[in-house]
This record gives structure tokens, sequence and C-alpha cells, in this order.
């Protein structure tokens, strides 16, 4: 539009008179700055949600996995031992980089307090007992229904492997495949601490 | 040593923009011209020097500079210099700074000009964009600097990015870089981010000036909006080629048939679009009427907020995408600023509400001021619908634990509908007048276009019967698009009456005289081809999968694809290439020999889906390798897709860009545009040209 | 020749079976296809890929489960018992519609709430500017100067004129 108008000087403010509240206006400020703020604090919980990686201390999240050949294992019953938990996927292939190593050093620990525990994230149950033939796996593993245990734990992606020591407490991830000697040298760790010590600081 | 000059000009340019920032501010509160003057020379120099940065990062990127960390990232000898060029907005760090560079510009133009109207906005204009421009260098300078260099701690076996060498470090220059992402290497990506990035920060100019307006108590006035027009629709037109180039490389590069996937990146972009449009819309009834003015400042504020909210979500990895950038700490800088910005101009506006009154009245319900007012509801409830499922995943994992997805299914449900009423507002409101129409001399104007469009529609739908959604569809498209050509019809036709001109030279007097009026229509069409092509992706849209041996065949929509021959090579730039022979038929006519395959890049690990397309206006047939046999040419798996309309999208892009260069491009004086108020001089002129 | 009778009918079954192999190959074949597969994946996003639809996703855990898919469409599972399945597997995220109860229902009706808010404010704002005109406030730009005084007549002929153009 051609204005012709020549600018400034011109037009007044506003009287105050007309500066009347309007009784919609009484609840639209605290509402706009409610929703903002809001908002705002949904933003920073993503974001420190998006920083955090995987749960590396505190008590490890309780949860009931029933593997693929029926048998079932709590987590919170296993006081008094120490737990590995390998989150793992058929489609994984830094998965079967580590699996022999993890079948073998669970031969060798299997009587001496350790429990292994796998937790198929993602898979199909064709395809993971496919796996669990091909590597000859006698630990138990089972599927993580509804992604819930990886969601307690916060895996970021598989492989990921939590250490559990004899009082239900993280001790540690260890992400990506694991090499001998890590497994070991973990395991040997916790089992050297007596039961009912809180953990060191 | 070029680097070196680099990160000085990076630092030069941060203290420029801080230094315009507050000598503006306090000139502007104080009321001394000096520091305002000298503010805006600080403004304008902060381009040039930010370019000594860009270039300085452009040529290590051409020259491989290893040294530097992002060439290591980005680059690599494999690439062709082009491709190394453009990655200077290819990663995290140079398109921060790539950001930074644009908004110096932007600014610096815009305060450039020669203020002689509104110049009690000037301080708080360059206090305001200089701000936001100080933030992004700031970013740039001490968040995620491009100029970093890795080193290699001793014993560690990772290596560490830092400007300055940490303690006892090495430093450590890689013999070849990563290079691109593969999927990065196409023009719809290379041009995306430069437009894009326009279009956000060229949005900084009319908050800056809205800003200003409110806080010299000038918001109630036009100044602000008649000083920013162009800046407005340069912008939108930018952010909308961006968009549109987005959807094109994810039609050619992504794989799966399709241009938009309501993916969370993807309504980030989209949102300030929305309300971009809204507020361009808004700001013309003030022009005219004087209404609508808190409105255009929600609007503005809202559109910049959700500019930068955008970029929030793309870059922090908040929501997960598959766009987005790899993870970095941008995150809470970043938070802290939109948070400013959104209270910030919130609190000013609240403030100077009561200086925002309607100056008219509204004298009848059906009239082009509550079609406007209409159209900004309706743009708000879309942005409200695509927030609310862009951003529910996140709500529903804090308060109930469980993850889940909105996907398209729910935006096309919820969104569908409203952008539908959109189509029906944006065909009757160029037959509704200003301050009052009859309804009854609208439903006499209206009917006739109804007409036309359903005819078009069901000659259509009789060849292609389907979902009812889709006939609705296409019907309010040409219902608009009809609308719209009637509008030059009209025109063209009193140009020719009252003034006796043919009809090429009305055709082109009338466009040229009035160029925003009928610029605007033109981008309308432009519109209006992007929402056909819309309309084919949701309804038309036919696909088919199969696994074929030689000779074999799929059909679909009336084409046949027959499987001819698969083969492996090794491509020039590092990947590994497999490549399928099909030909493609409309009933016995032979069309086209399609190559759809499967690029693998080796270094990347990086799998690139190539399809195979024929395209003509009317559809496109789009066919993906999707499987193969290791060995033998028994099993190979193709799936095809039938894309209606999909090309008008690009076309319509087109249309757009030049609808708003006709619409922004400066007019001589002499040809002003048709006021609605009768003016003494126009008074002669209309008595003498009449019959 | 050795028991030409057993090779006849060996290879008469090899054709037999290559053919009904061939028959299988080509689209239209055996249920269930891969457009069948193909609508249930539709329905699903990838468990594991951000933001990516099952049936257009590449990776191998996704041709695993467009396999299972295929191979419970073939046992005879309905469409929506393979749905819950892969929620029961997966979690909600799966879906790429969410559902219309529970907390996620909320998704639903927001936006429908917003818009009739929108509609309700709208009605208000109209109804305000239809006020008095005191409550107007100052003008944008400074009004036009007065009209001269005009022959009615002349007057309308323009307004008309005026109004073919808009």
């Amino acid at each position: 539009m051609n204005t012709m108008s020549v600018s400034d000087p011109g037009t007044p403010s506003p009287p105050a008179d007309q500066a009347r509240p309007r009784p919609a206006s009484r609840f639209a400020r605290p509402t706009a700055y409610g929703l903002v703020l809001g908002l705002l604090a949904l933003l920073a919980w993503g974001l420190v949600q998006a920083d955090s990686g995987p749960r590396g201390s505190g008590a490890a999240p309780d949860f009931t996995l029933t593997g693929f050949d029926g048998r079932t294992v709590t987590l919170s019953a296993l006081r008094g031992q120490v737990a590995v938990i390998n989150f793992w996927a058929s489609w994984c292939p830094p998965c079967r980089e580590e699996a022999a190593y993890l079948e073998r050093t669970w031969r060798d620990y299997q009587d001496r307090g350790v429990v292994f525990i796998g937790v198929d994230w993602s898979d199909t149950e064709k395809e993971a007992l496919a796996y669990i033939d091909e590597f000859e796996i006698t630990y138990l593993n089972g599927p993580d229904l509804g992604t819930r245990i990886a969601q307690d734990y916060r895996i970021q992606g598989v492989p990921e492997t939590f250490f559990v020591d004899k009082n239900g407490q993280l001790r540690g991830v260890h992400i990506g495949p694991l090499s001998p000697p890590e497994l070991e040298g973990r395991i040997e760790e916790l089992l050297a601490e007596p039961e009912g010590n809180p953990p060191p600081a | 040593m070029l680097n070196d000059v680099g990160l000085l000009a990076l630092i030069i340019g941060f203290v420029l923009s801080v230094y315009a920032a507050a000598a503006a501010a306090w000139g502007g509160w104080k009321g001394r011209a000096a520091w305002v003057a000298s503010a805006r020379n600080a403004t304008c120099l902060v381009f040039p020097v930010l370019t000594l940065s860009v270039i300085a990062l452009v040529s290590a990127l051409l020259r491989l500079d290893f040294r530097l960390a992002y060439v290591a990232d980005v680059s690599s000898q494999s690439m062709s210099p082009f491709l190394r060029a453009t990655a200077l907005w290819g990663g995290q760090q140079g398109s921060i700074l790539f950001w930074a560079w644009m908004m110096a510009g932007f600014v610096g133009a815009a305060v450039l000009r020669p203020w002689k109207r509104d110049r009690e906005l000037l301080p708080w204009v360059i206090a305001v964009a200089m701000l936001t421009t100080a933030f992004f260098v700031g970013l740039s300078l001490f968040i995620t600097n491009p100029f970093e260099r890795y080193w290699l701690l001793p014993g560690a076996q990772e290596l560490t990015r830092a400007l300055v060498a940490p303690q006892g470090a090495m430093p450590y220059v890689a013999a070849d870089g990563d290079g691109l992402n593969p999927l990065l290497r196409h023009f719809g990506m290379i041009g995306h981010p430069p437009t894009t990035y326009l279009g956000f920060t060229g949005f900084v100019i009319p908050f800056a000036f809205a800003m200003a307006a409110l806080i010299t108590r000038k918001g109630h006035e036009d100044g602000w909006i008649r000083a920013t027009r162009r800046w407005t629709l340069l912008a939108w037109m930018f952010l909308t080629v961006g968009l549109v180039l987005g959807g094109r490389w994810a039609y050619d590069v992504l794989g799966w048939g399709g241009f938009w996937g309501w993916d969370p990146v993807e309504n980030a972009m989209l949102m300030p679009w929305l309300t971009g449009t809204a507020f361009l819309h808004s700001v013309m009834i003030t022009e005219k009427r004087g209404m609508l003015k808190v409105w255009n400042m929600i609007l503005i504020i809202l559109t910049y907020a959700l500019s930068l909210f955008g970029t929030f979500i793309t870059r922090t990895g908040v929501i997960g995408s598959v766009h987005a950038f790899a993870k970095s700490a941008l995150g809470p800088a970043f938070f802290l600023f939109i948070g400013l910005t959104f209270l910030g101009s919130m609190a000013l506006l609240f403030r100077r509400l009561s200086d925002l009154r309607t100056e008219h009245e509204l004298e009848g319900v059906v009239s082009r001021e509550t079609a406007f007012l209409l159209q900004n509801l309706l743009f708000l409830a879309i942005t409200f619908a695509v927030f609310w499922g862009t951003v529910f995943p996140m709500i529903s994992e804090l308060f109930t634990g469980t993850k889940i997805t909105v996907g398209p299914p729910y935006f096309k449900q919820v969104v569908g509908p409203l952008f539908f009423a959109l189509l029906v507002l944006m065909g009757l409101t160029p037959l509704l007048a200003w301050r009052r129409h009859g309804l009854r001399s609208l439903a006499r104007t209206t009917a006739p276009l109804l007409a036309a469009s359903l005819v078009l529609t069901v000659g259509w739908a009789y060849l292609h019967r389907l979902h009812p959604a889709a006939w609705a569809g296409l019907w309010l498209v040409s219902f608009a698009a009809v609308s719209v050509v009637a509008e030059f019809v009209k025109g063209v036709r009193a140009r020719m009456e009252s003034r006796r001109e043919g009809p090429a030279l009305a055709l082109l007097r009338l466009v040229g005289r009035q160029r925003q009026r009928y610029g605007g229509y033109i981008v309308h069409l432009g519109v209006l081809m992007i929402a056909l092509a819309f309309v084919g992706d949701t309804y038309f849209k036919q696909e088919t999968q199969g696994t074929l041996s030689v000779g074999e065949e799929l059909a679909v929509g009336g084409y046949r694809l027959v499987f001819e021959d698969l083969r492996g090579y090794a491509g020039t730039d590092g990947r590994d290439i497999v490549e399928a022979r099909a030909s493609l038929y409309r009933g016995d006519r032979f069309l086209a020999t399609l190559t759809p395959r499967r690029d693998f890049f080796v270094v990347q690990e990086q799998p690139v889906t190539v399809p195979g397309v024929y395209t003509t206006a009317a559809e496109d047939i789009y066919v993906l390798l999707v499987g193969w046999e290791e060995v033998g040419l028994q099993a190979t798996t193709f799936k095809v897709y039938l894309n209606p309309f999909i090309n008008w999208a690009w076309v319509g892009g087109v249309i757009i860009v030049l609808g708003v260069l006709l619409s922004a491009w400066p007019a001589p004086k002499a040809f002003s545009e048709v006021s609605y108020e009768l003016r003494p001089s126009r008074l002669d002129r209309a008595g003498s040209a009449g019959e | 020749m050795k028991r030409p009778l057993e090779i006849w009918i060996l290879l008469t079954l090899g054709l037999a079976l290559s053919a009904s192999f061939g028959v299988e190959a080509q689209e239209g074949g055996g249920f269930p296809t891969d457009n069948d597969v193909n609508v249930v994946a539709k329905k699903l996003y990838c468990p594991v890929c951000p933001n990516t639809p099952l049936d257009v996703c590449e990776t191998k855990a996704c041709q695993d489960w467009r396999a299972q898919i295929r191979d419970q469409l073939a046992a005879g599972w309905s469409e929506q018992a393979i749905l819950d399945y892969f929620v029961a597997q997966y979690g909600e995220r799966v879906l790429a519609e969410p559902q219309r109860g529970g907390f996620t229902s909320l998704v639903w009706i927001l936006p429908v709430i917003a818009a009739a808010g929108g509609l309700a404010a709208m009605i208000e704002v109209v109804r305000r500017w239809k006020g008095s005109p005191s409550r107007a406030g100052p003008p944008s730009s400074p009004p036009p100067a007065a009209l001269p005084e005009m022959d009615p007549e002349v007057l309308a002929r323009i307004e008309k004129e005026l109004e073919k153009i808009t």
C-alpha cells in the first residue's frame, strides 16, 4: 500500500485512559508465562536426558527376565553373587565379536558365584535363537519385552555390559565389545569384595 | 597462518558484536546519537571481518589442511573441490560459523540503509539484532570453534579437540579426512542449509524492528512493518526454498519414495515457516486497516523463537531424529538464549500491550479482515498441532516413562483438515471485500469458481477412483487455483476496458504496477502447486514390491517394470556399487531404462540408496533396489512407487521464488499501487479516464 | 544308462519344483507377498533406528522384522495381532500412530481443544472489533486530507469502477 504518510512526528502516543485492562487479559499473562516456562522446563529435562549416558552407578534397577528356554531370573534375588548383564542383538556385528568370549568366561566362573544374564534387545526370536545356537551360549538369555530393561539401564546401543556387585549396586558399564582380559579382570575385582560392604566412594 | 587469521577475525567479530549491542543500547537509552552512530559502524564491520574467518575455513577445506579438526571431520581427498567448499556447512562447527556470518550480513545490510524515516528505531534494532549476532559468534568462538585442532595426549586412546595444546599433548594431523557424510553429497543438501539459515536469520530483522517499535512505544505505527516488508518476504522465500530443497534431498537420497516425513527436524523447520507465513499476511491488515497489531507482535515473536527452537532441536538431539547433527555442547547455551529471548520479548509485549489498540472497527463479520483473522488462527492451530506432536514423545517419556512415536498418521489426520480449511480461505479471500461483504454477492462470485473446480476434480476422480478425501483435496486445490486465475482475468479485463490495452500488454502492466498484489498471487499459485504435490503424496500414491528374476516384471498403475540385469562394480570416490537395470513400459510402449542402485561407501560404512526415477509432469515412477542375491540374478527385490503430482512441488518452489522477487522488486515511484482510499489527486485522473 | 526311470522321475520332479519356485518369484504369487508385509510394516516404526518406518528401513534388523511379519501373516495372524505383538515386544513407540487411549490420548485431544479455544477466541475478537468507535486506538498513519466536494453521481461511478478492480 502506498501510504503517503510522512513518518513519525504526527501520531501521538495513546492516552492513558485507554489502557483499561480487559477482563480476559487477567488470565492471559500468567497463562502465557506458565506455558513458556513449562516448555523451557521440558526442554531442560530433554537436554539433561540427551546428555546422560548409560547408568553406571547406584542401585541396579531390578527386573525379571524370562529366557528363551523358559528359565527366569530376578536380579534382586541374586544378592551375594556378582551379576554380569550383557545387552546384545543378533543383528549387531560387534556383539558377535564378544559372544564366544562371554560364553567362555561364563563357563569358567559359573560355579564361583557369578551370574551371567544376556538381555536380547529389540530382536526377533528366530534370529536370536539362531545366534544362541551358533555360539553355543548356555547362560540365560531372554528378550527384553517392551525394551523396559534397556530403558531402565539407559543403554545407548548394543553391545553394552553392566556389572553388578554382591550388594546389588551397579559398578560400571562397558560400552562396546569386551575383549580379554577385561571381563575376567572386572569379575575378579567384584568377587574379591566381601559382601555387605558399601562400595568405595 | 591463514587459520590464525581466521581465528583472530572471529575474536574481533565477537568483540565488535558485543560492542555494537552495548553501544546501541546505551545510545538509545541516553539519547546519544554519537554512540548509536558508532554502534552502526561496528555493526557494518562485523560481516567483512567474519568473511575473513569464512575465507580462512574454506581455504583450509579446499587445501585439505588436516591440521584443523573440522577439515579432517568433513573433508577428504576423494571429494571434489566443490564438495569440499560446501563442506563449510557440512558439520556442526562450520555451520554455526556460517550462520553467524549470514546473520552479520543481514543485519549489516539492514542497518546500512539511509534511515531517513524511523530513526528512533535504529538504536534498538541494532541492540537486539547484534545481541543475537553476538550470541552466534560467541557460540562459534567459545563452544564450537571450527579452528580447533586434534591433539594426542600421551597414553590416551582418543583424540582431544582444542584450540590450544593441552599439557604435554602432541598435535595430530590426519593423513586423510573422514569426508562428508555421503548422504549429504547432493545438490539439495548443498543448497538446503544456506537457504534455511538465510530464512531463519532473515527473520531477525523484522523481529529486531518489532522489539524496537515496542521499546520506543511506536508499536502502534506501521513504520516498522513498512521498513521490514522486503526483509520479511526475502526471509520467508529463503525458508520456503530451504524446505523444498530439503524435501527434494529426502526424495532423491533417503530412498523412501516421499519428500516429507513429519520427522521432528522437518517439523522444527515447518513451524517458523507457518507462523512466518501468517505474519506475512497479518501485517497487510495492519498496513491497510490498523488492526491485528497484537497479533503481528505475537506472530513475529513466535516465528523468531521457533527458528531458535528449531535449530536447538536439530543440533542438540533433544528429540531424536534421522536428521540430527551429532551431539555437542551447544545445548545449555542455546537453551539459555531461547529462554531469555522468549521471556524477554513476551515481557516487553505485555508491558506495551496498551499501545497496540486496534484502530478501526469491524463493519461486517463477512469481510476480508475476518478472513485474515481466521487465517491467523488456522496457521496457529496448525503450528500448535505440529508442535504438540513433535514434543509429545518427550512429554510422554517424562510423565509415564513410555516412549512413543508420533508419526505421519497423526499429522495427516490432525493437520490435514486444518490445511483444507486454509485452502478454502485462500480461494475465498481475494473475493472478499474489505470492511463488509454481503453474503449474497459472495455466493454469486464464489459459485462459478466452485463449479469450475468441481468439474476439474470430477474429471480427474473419474479416472482415478480413490479415497473421498483425495477428491476433496483436489477440489480445494483447484478451487483456490481457479480463484487466483480469476483475479488475473478480472484485472486484465478491467485494464482492457478502461485503457483499451491488448490482453498481453494489460497483463504485463497489471502485474508491473501492482507488484505486491500480483506477485503475491503468483506465490499463491506456487504454494498451490506444492499443495497439489502433497495431496498426490498423501492420497494418490501407489506402491508395489516384489522379487524378480531376469525377465520378470512388476506392475503398478498401468506401468510395467521388467528386470534386465544386475551388476556390481567399484565407483570413483570410495564407494562400491550394486546396480540393477530395469526397463519401464507403459502397456507395450517402452519408456526408459532405469538403474536403481545401492552404493556402499567403504570408509564411512555408509550405505546410500540411489533410486531410478522416470519423471513426467503427471507423476514419477520411482524404483528402489531393495535386495539381491550375492551370487546369481535370480532373486532381486524391487520396490516401485507411483508418485502422482510430485514434480509440481519443485515447480511450485521455483514459481514461489519468482513471485516473491516480483513482489519485493522496488517499483519506480510513478507506479505506486492503487490505494483503497480516494485521494484528491487520483479523482481527476479517474474522472477523465472513465467513459 | 543305469535306472533311466528313476532319473526321469527325478528330473520331472525337479522341473516341477523349480517351476513352482518360478511362480513364487513372480509378483502376484503366493501369500504373503511383499506388499502384504509392507501394509503391516507401514503401521510400525523401526524399534531401533530413529523415526524410520519399518517398510522403508534397510538395516538387517528391519529385514529380520519384516521376515517375522511375513511368517506371522503366513501363520494366519491378523494385522492387529501382529501390531499387538510388536508393542509387547518392543514397546509402544513401535507404533506409527499413537494409541487413542490412556495418557497418549492427550496427543489427540489437545489440538482439538486448542482449535476450539481458538475459534472461541476469534468470535470474541470479532465481537470486540464490532464495538463502539470510542475504543479505537491511535491510527497507524495520519488520516488522509479531506476530500473535496464532489458530485455524488461521479463518486458513485468511481466507486463502481474501483469495485470492479478489487
